[in-house]
């Protein structure tokens, strides 16, 4: 009954067990896929990411530094990125703040970076250690400009692992800003796990403008617009030059209509191309279904206990859950919807994906349920939704 | 993007691109002396990353040969920081403006502290060029720009000392018309340590017509305020990246992962709640971990999900376990099978389970704690009458192996086994047998 779409890993049987959590998960995926460069500020509920990076790094042979705010840390990172390394951050709601300006500059400078924001109950400080889902539109639409960015959501523990090697493959593919975005519970409730399940993504290595010898390395270039071209890093033969400023193809700034238009246009359609590479979602479908649970995150836990529940009741339900939040799949989406009548989104926020699902699904009947209490939202509350 | 390298010195790493900054400016010929320190220097295009900030000053990475990194205003310093962690071998060289000092004066800060090994050249003209001639920290009290009209009120930042009393290797104030600038440049960049320039210069556009300043003005102005010029401070630290890695030569660390392989699954007929509630610090944590894991001992899944305070060692602490016969998709707890009271704290979180809670489910109390109205079947243990004290932080684990041997939530014996497992496993079992011979009242 259960069917995947775009990259979702499948999890192998094993008897083996771990009791884990998704903070754990993610520095082990991270560390799975060559993360050799983290830098963050301490924040609840992200600080054992940071902890554990820093603690992990050192012996083998990476670099993990804790900055003096959130603006050192991404920016340190973006840095380090320009020599060759491969970088993550992680932090919550009022770090992402602190880091909007400097996601504008990953965007515009083509950086590989993830950015794991553990989500925390807001607005302002809100609460620390309450649970919440209130960044997903934040990430998207956190800097200036419009520009697009990549963001996954795990739903479980072991997708912690597997999605965050999925993000330094996204990172390294399409040159941008990748969020992982977990929360509170997910990232610090310890669960019992099925070993089996972390299963290692591949990652590719980072597409290079070979720098090393004396012919003229290939020039940077913006089209065709959605080609992603190899990056040039610092540190081989060859100066390479970076501006964060609206530039021509040398990084020299411009403000050209042509060339900045290029450029724009480039920075758009590298992603906007590419939706259907980039889209991961899990489906669970039951034929005669009219209602559609969708649902990403930790809210996707209790979504699959409500299928579970409204099946053995005989009540027929279908589910998706969204792992690409960003760019929206809109394509699986509207596949997953085929024949439903009603769709019902289940997030911890005042309904900010629900908007994304309206828009895919103008003429399905769309209902939130949008919990700002910093509760879970219960099977039962689900169950008690489907027709 | 690219300049083939060249096998002799470079007589300039400056490109063919004229400088944009205004008639008189002081900019241009701070960058030709930094010009002339790196050919002094020997150093190739590819080997030195120039790291410019924002403002008039930021515009000049586009002026050089060598590699540019040019982001935002005030954050130049992480960015060169970023790059010579990663990758100590390379120059890298900071261009910013007083106005960078302002905004990103944390940085500055760090970077000091650090001493990580770049080298900053502030190019200091006393305000904003770049926005229009406002106040920067720099600009001398009584000063008129567009934002102080009556003159400014702010006392300026002494950018050397601040640096220099923070740890900075080396730290130099003079002027763009100094005959030694191009020498202490020089001098700042072979520092293996943090090295900063603050190099006073003139903005024509805004502050030299705002308060009739002169080249014969910076130097009164530098008396006036009781500030001297030169290499003020030098000193022999470690530099951050080389010392890093000495470090980490020595590091060995690994994940904390708890592998179990489970036994052949006892039936579980379904999902069951147990609950600790008592205080920070109570190591409540810990013993609800000893159920959790016992759980997945006995072939269970099981979730533990804490609640505890910012301030670790007072207040509530609550952990809830889940055990399951199967994985834990949802581990919210409603209504709790199994409730361990341990102290007042903790019997302030547990209203609203009390509530909930049926004739099916236990709630073990510490005797004296005034339990409100509730269906649930109350057990309440006197933690007084186990024939020796009972200190507060080792409360929950007896009162939690009093619940596991009465309720059989988790098999005792796997229980006892986990209890017994690492550097406490002693002591944890000693407490186990007290709690398991409480009384109860
Ligand atoms: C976050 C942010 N705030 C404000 C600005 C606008 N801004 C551009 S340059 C500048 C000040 C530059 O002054 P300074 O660093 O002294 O450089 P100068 O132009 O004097 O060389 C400011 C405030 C900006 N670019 N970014
Ligand atoms: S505005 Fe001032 S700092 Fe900017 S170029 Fe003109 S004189 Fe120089
Ligand atoms: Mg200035």
């Amino acid at each position: 009954m259960a069917s995947s779409r775009g990259s979702t890993i499948t999890a192998t049987e094993t008897v083996e067990r771990e009791f884990t959590d998704g903070a754990t998960a993610i520095v082990r995926g991270a560390l799975a896929a060559g993360c050799d460069f983290f830098a963050g500020y301490p924040i609840t509920p992200a600080s054992s990411i940071l902890m554990m990076m820093l603690q992990n790094l050192p012996a083998r042979g990476g670099i993990g530094i804790q900055g003096e705010d959130e603006i050192a840390s991404i920016g340190m990172c973006i840095g380090a990125a320009m020599t060759g390394s491969r970088v993550m951050t992680a932090t919550s709601g009022p770090g992402i703040s602190l880091y909007s300006e400097n996601i504008g500059v990953a965007i515009m400078g083509e950086v590989p970076l993830v950015i794991v924001d553990v989500q925390r109950l807001g607005p302002s400080t809100g609460a620390a250690t309450t649970t919440a889902q209130g960044d997903v539109q934040f990430v998207r639409w956190g800097t200036g400009g419009g520009y697009p960015v990549i963001a996954l959501a795990p739903s479980t523990v072991t997708e912690c692992y597997t999605l965050t090697m999925r993000a330094f493959d996204l990172a390294e593919r399409f040159r941008c800003p990748v969020f992982v975005l977990v929360d509170k519970e997910l990232a610090l409730t310890m669960r019992t796990v099925d070993s089996g399940g972390f299963v290692d993504a591949s990652v590719r290595d980072r597409p290079l403008v070979d720098l090393s010898d004396t012919a003229p390395p290939e020039e940077y270039r913006y089209e065709p617009a959605a080609d992603v071209v190899p990056m040039q890093v610092y540190g081989g033969d060859h100066p390479v030059r970076f501006t964060g400023s609206t530039h021509d193809e040398q990084a020299f700034i411009t403000k050209n209509p042509a060339v900045v238009g290029a450029l724009n246009e480039h920075l758009i359609r590298k992603i906007t191309d590419h939706v259907e590479e980039i889209a991961m979602v899990k489906t669970d479908m039951e034929e005669c279904a009219t209602t559609l649970l969708v649902s990403y995150g930790v809210t996707a836990g209790s979504m699959r206990d409500a299928v579970a529940t409204a099946r053995v009741a005989g009540t027929p339900v279908s589910a998706l859950t969204v792992q690409s939040l960003w760019p929206v799949p809109d394509a699986a989406i509207r596949d997953a919807a085929a024949g439903i009548e009603r769709v019902v989104v289940a997030e911890l926020n005042p309904g900010l994906y629900a908007r994304e699902i309206e828009r895919v699904l103008p003429d399905v009947e769309v209902l939130g349920i949008a919990r700002t209490d910093g509760r879970l939202i219960a099977p039962s509350e689900l169950v008690a939704l489907i027709k | 993007m690219t300049t083939p390298i060249s096998i002799e010195p470079h007589p300039t790493l400056r490109n063919e691109k004229d400088y944009p900054f205004c008639p008189g400016c002081g900019h241009g010929s701070v960058l030709d002396s930094l010009n002339e320190a790196m050919v002094r220097l020997e150093l190739e295009p590819h080997e030195v990353v120039i790291v410019s900030d924002i403002g008039c000053s930021g515009l000049s990475d586009q002026y050089f040969r060598t590699s540019a990194f040019h982001g935002l205003h005030g954050r130049s310093i992480t960015y060169a920081s970023g790059i010579k962690l990663a990758r100590p071998d390379l120059t890298v060289i900071v261009i910013m403006g007083d106005g960078g000092t302002g905004i990103g004066g944390a940085h500055l800060l760090a970077a000091a502290r650090r001493n990580i090994g770049i080298t900053v050249l502030v190019l200091n003209n006393f305000n904003f060029g770049m926005t229009g001639g406002q106040h920067s920290t720099t600009t001398p009290e009584g000063f008129v720009t567009p934002t102080t009209p009556g003159g400014n009120l702010e006392h300026p930042l002494d950018i050397v000392a601040t640096v220099g009393v923070n740890g900075a290797a080396y730290a130099h104030r003079g002027t763009n018309f100094d005959d030694d600038i191009a020498d202490r440049m020089a001098e700042g960049i072979s520092t293996d340590g943090f090295a900063l320039l603050d190099v006073w210069d003139l903005c024509t556009a805004y502050f030299v017509p705002n308060n009739k300043f002169s080249r014969r003005k910076i130097d009164s102005t530098m008396k006036d305020l009781g500030l001297d010029s030169g290499v003020l401070y030098r000193q022999e630290r470690p530099e951050f990246a080389t010392e890093y890695r000495r470090q980490a030569a020595a590091h060995t660390a690994g994940l904390r992962v708890d592998v179990v392989e489970p036994a052949v699954s006892p039936t579980l007929e379904r999902r069951f709640h147990f609950v600790v509630a008592g205080s920070a610090g109570g190591r409540v944590r810990s013993a609800a971990r000893l159920v959790a894991t016992a759980a997945m001992q006995a072939g269970w899944w099981s979730a533990q999900r804490d609640d505890y305070p910012i301030t670790v060692k007072t207040g509530p602490s609550l952990s809830e376990v889940i055990i399951s016969p199967e994985e834990v998709n949802y581990s919210g707890v409603d209504r709790p099978d199994v409730l361990v009271i341990v102290s007042e704290d903790g019997l302030g979180k547990s209203a609203a389970f009390l509530e909930k809670m049926t004739g099916e489910d236990t709630v073990f109390v510490a005797a004296g704690l005034a339990l409100p109205d509730t269906a649930a079947r109350v057990v309440s243990v006197d933690l007084a009458g186990a024939g020796r004290p009972i200190p507060s932080a080792s409360r929950a684990l007896a009162m939690v192996a009093h619940a596991v041997d009465r309720t059989g939530a988790v098999p005792f014996d796997r229980f006892e086994t986990v209890a017994g497992q690492g550097a406490f496993g002693e002591k944890n079992l000693d407490l186990v047998a007290a709690g398991v011979a409480l009384n109860e009242a």
